[in-house]
């Protein structure tokens, strides 16, 4: 027993404190314990609450969108007309605009965030892992409107000029991508964004591995090297495999964010209602589509089909996040096996 | 200590700095006048010391605010029928005109240099014409070497009054247009790139080369760019300017327009500018509050007497005075909680 009631000399103490086959501790300790109840309840609101949002904003989704969903049901999806005059609506444009923009900013970015990562944990000399490090934590920190206005005053012209006829002139000759390459060089586009967007999300995904390659014991690390590993394969063999829950998660942040993304995509993206092969034609995403058109919008079916492309990118999140977690389970399953 | 006395005399600056204690009124909608609210609002507030917060999201979204009397007055370039009036109570009065204007960004070929028919205009949005050097281009353009280069065509990605004008003209001058697209604030282009406002259509047809768009002509002005002439009604080849926009409205029968209904492109008349339109106001008939409708209208009364130099310096077209009048017999509709006019 400790002399100041509600304080706990040691462990054994504090054990002693708690109840035990369902009999309440005596006096002096249950009036330091309600502290702790109270904690106790007070997260336990916090951690409701946010089910609760998400409950909820799923419903106003689900109810705003009830005009569309009973005009169109399922097949919205593969819809790709987009005419509010004749109150015809699709959502096909804005999920391929999002889903191929997230791609190339993926297929980019996440090679780049992997070899910066690598760099500032393994190759680096000291005395550059700091000012890397941080400068790679301003970038995160710009404001997406910021990108977006940098992507179409100055990266925007310079691609055009340069950049677009380069690659029509060398990929485009290549007979399988040349459908890639088609029309003329505009500068904005669905290349643009999704490389405007890869800039945004790699921040976050090189500060997430960097952060969990330093975790991986140092004992691993220079056990391989002593075997005679060299640095590829300490780092694809032994860091990467260790730290594969995080890496996952990271990559699943940096596509949360693409997925999302609104003003930066939206300045660049062109926001034609079509569907192209090609990357160098503009495009819509489902963000930039109501960024443009949500106050603007006149009309039960034209507002009800906005808050439905609303409810598929809601959808499209959910999924991918699912498949991360699959992935990870899948990958979970193999620790351990005969190599 | 020192830090409470900092603070006092921090608070006793804010509140002695107060002013006049006028309630400031709120409007918003459409940005085709944007420029000449801002500017108004700007010298009335001098004068009188009561503020505008006039908020420029389009003329949809002009719409839906007044209806849902979020501000005092709504603004949009679409005129809205009298039945459409009627549901919601309503009354509209025009404040300015303006023309909206093709323009152009090709390298060797100036302002001006290039002449469009309504057809032409029609079918390049079309995507049927698309290329510069398309024969019905060259045939209206002699003298002009045109280059064989892609037209690139810009429209508005938002809903847009300046939209709806643009193309409730080229279905008067397209039957195909008026058939496969139609008129409205946000219409499915056939082909282009949407930019954001017409500062995004400024933008992008500044930067890419053979690129076409339709701007309000304040903003040609003030972003420099090439804009080409028209053909009119009557056959005529005119430029966008004051006189041609003043050409455009100077047949227009106010009197008689139902809810002052009026759209004025493809207006006949030798000097008419073809792509003309007016901007309107919305404001509710029965007020909750005389004290704020009344603001309002002395905001617009003080506009309509004192603004026409700063409209005509952005390029806009004042109303002309009998129509004034016109309106402000109108404003008798405005009826405060006991059932009289507020003005």
């Amino acid at each position: 027993m400790s002399a100041v009631p509600g304080v706990h000399a040691n462990y054994d103490d504090l054990a002693m404190s708690l109840p035990r086959n369902g009999v309440e501790p005596p006096g002096a300790q249950l009036r330091g314990r309600w502290k702790d109840k109270a904690f106790e309840w007070l997260t336990r609101f916090f951690a409701l609450a946010v089910f609760s949002i998400l409950a909820a904003i799923l419903a106003s989704l689900v109810v705003g969108s009830a005009a569309s969903l009973e005009q169109y049901g399922v097949s919205f999806i593969w819809r790709h007309e987009w005419n509010p005059v004749k109150e015809q609506f699709g959502a096909l444009v804005p999920i391929y605009g999002t889903l191929m923009t997230s791609l190339i900013a993926m297929l980019i970015g996440v090679p780049v965030s992997f070899g910066i990562a690598l760099f500032l944990t393994e190759l680096s000399p000291a005395w550059l892992k700091r000012p890397l490090g941080t400068a790679i934590e301003l970038l995160a920190a710009i404001p997406s409107i910021i990108y977006g206005m940098w992507g179409l005053f100055v990266f925007a012209p310079i691609f055009q000029m340069h950049v677009q006829p380069l690659l029509i002139d060398t990929l485009g000759r290549v007979p399988g991508l040349s459908v890639l390459f088609e029309g003329p060089p505009l500068g904005i586009g669905m290349l643009t964004a999704g490389l405007i967007l890869s800039i945004m999300v790699i921040p976050f995904i090189t500060a997430v591995m960097r952060d969990v390659f330093e975790l991986v014991p140092p004992m691993l690390k220079e056990s391989a090297y002593g075997l005679g590993g060299t640095t590829w394969e300490v780092v694809w063999r032994i860091v990467l495999p260790y730290t594969r829950v995080g890496v996952i998660g990271g990559i699943m942040l940096g596509l949360g964010r693409a997925l999302g993304e609104t003003m930066a995509v939206t300045f660049v993206i062109g926001n034609a209602h079509r569907l192209a092969a090609s990357l160098m034609a503009p495009g819509n995403s489902i963000a930039s589509a109501l960024a443009n058109e949500f106050t603007e919008a006149v009309g039960d079916l034209y507002f009800a089909a906005l808050i439905e492309l609303g409810l598929i990118l809601f959808v499209i999140t959910t999924i991918v996040l699912a498949c991360s977690k699959l992935l990870l389970m899948r990958l979970a399953r193999q620790e351990g096996a005969q190599t | 200590m020192r830090y409470i006395s900092q603070l006092a005399a921090v608070l006793a600056g804010v509140a002695l700095s107060g002013g006049a204690f006028a309630s400031d009124i709120t409007g918003a909608g459409a940005t085709f006048p944007y420029p000449i609210y801002a500017k108004w609002a700007d010298a009335y507030k001098k004068q009188t010391g009561v503020g505008l917060n006039y908020q420029s999201i389009g003329s949809g979204g002009g719409i839906k605010q007044i209806t849902a009397k979020t501000v005092h007055f709504g603004a949009s370039d679409m005129p809205l029928t009298a039945d459409a009036l009627a549901k919601d109570g309503l009354l509209q009065f025009p404040t300015v005109m303006g023309g909206v204007v093709p323009v152009y960004n090709l390298r060797g070929v100036g302002a001006g240099a290039i002449t469009l028919s309504g057809a032409q205009l029609a079918d390049i949005y079309l995507g049927k014409i698309k290329k510069w050097n398309d024969p019905a281009l060259q045939a209206g353009n002699k003298g002009v070497k045109l280059p064989d280069q892609a037209i690139s065509v810009v429209h508005r990605s938002d809903g847009s009054g300046t939209t709806f004008i643009f193309s409730n003209y080229l279905s008067k001058v397209s039957g195909e247009w008026k058939d496969k697209i139609g008129q409205g604030t946000s219409i499915e282009w056939p082909t282009g790139v949407g930019g954001k406002g017409n500062e995004g259509v400024a933008n992008y047809v500044g930067r890419i080369d053979g690129a076409i768009g339709y701007v309000e002509s304040a903003y040609a002005k003030q972003n420099k760019l090439a804009f080409a002439k028209m053909v009119n009604h009557d056959g005529h080849v005119v430029s966008p300017n004051q006189d041609s926009v003043r050409a455009a409205a100077a047949g227009a029968d106010w009197q008689h327009a139902p809810g002052m209904y009026m759209i004025l492109t493809d207006a006949p008349g030798k000097g008419s500018w073809p792509i003309a339109g007016a901007t309107f106001i919305l404001m509710h008939k029965q007020q909750a509050s005389a004290g704020d409708a009344k603001e309002v209208l002395k905001f617009f009364e003080w506009a309509y007497a004192n603004g026409d130099g700063m409209a005509s310096d952005l390029d806009y077209v004042p109303m002309p005075d009998s129509v004034v009048k016109l309106i402000q017999s109108n404003w008798k509709e405005i009826k405060g909680p006991s059932g009289s006019p507020v003005y």
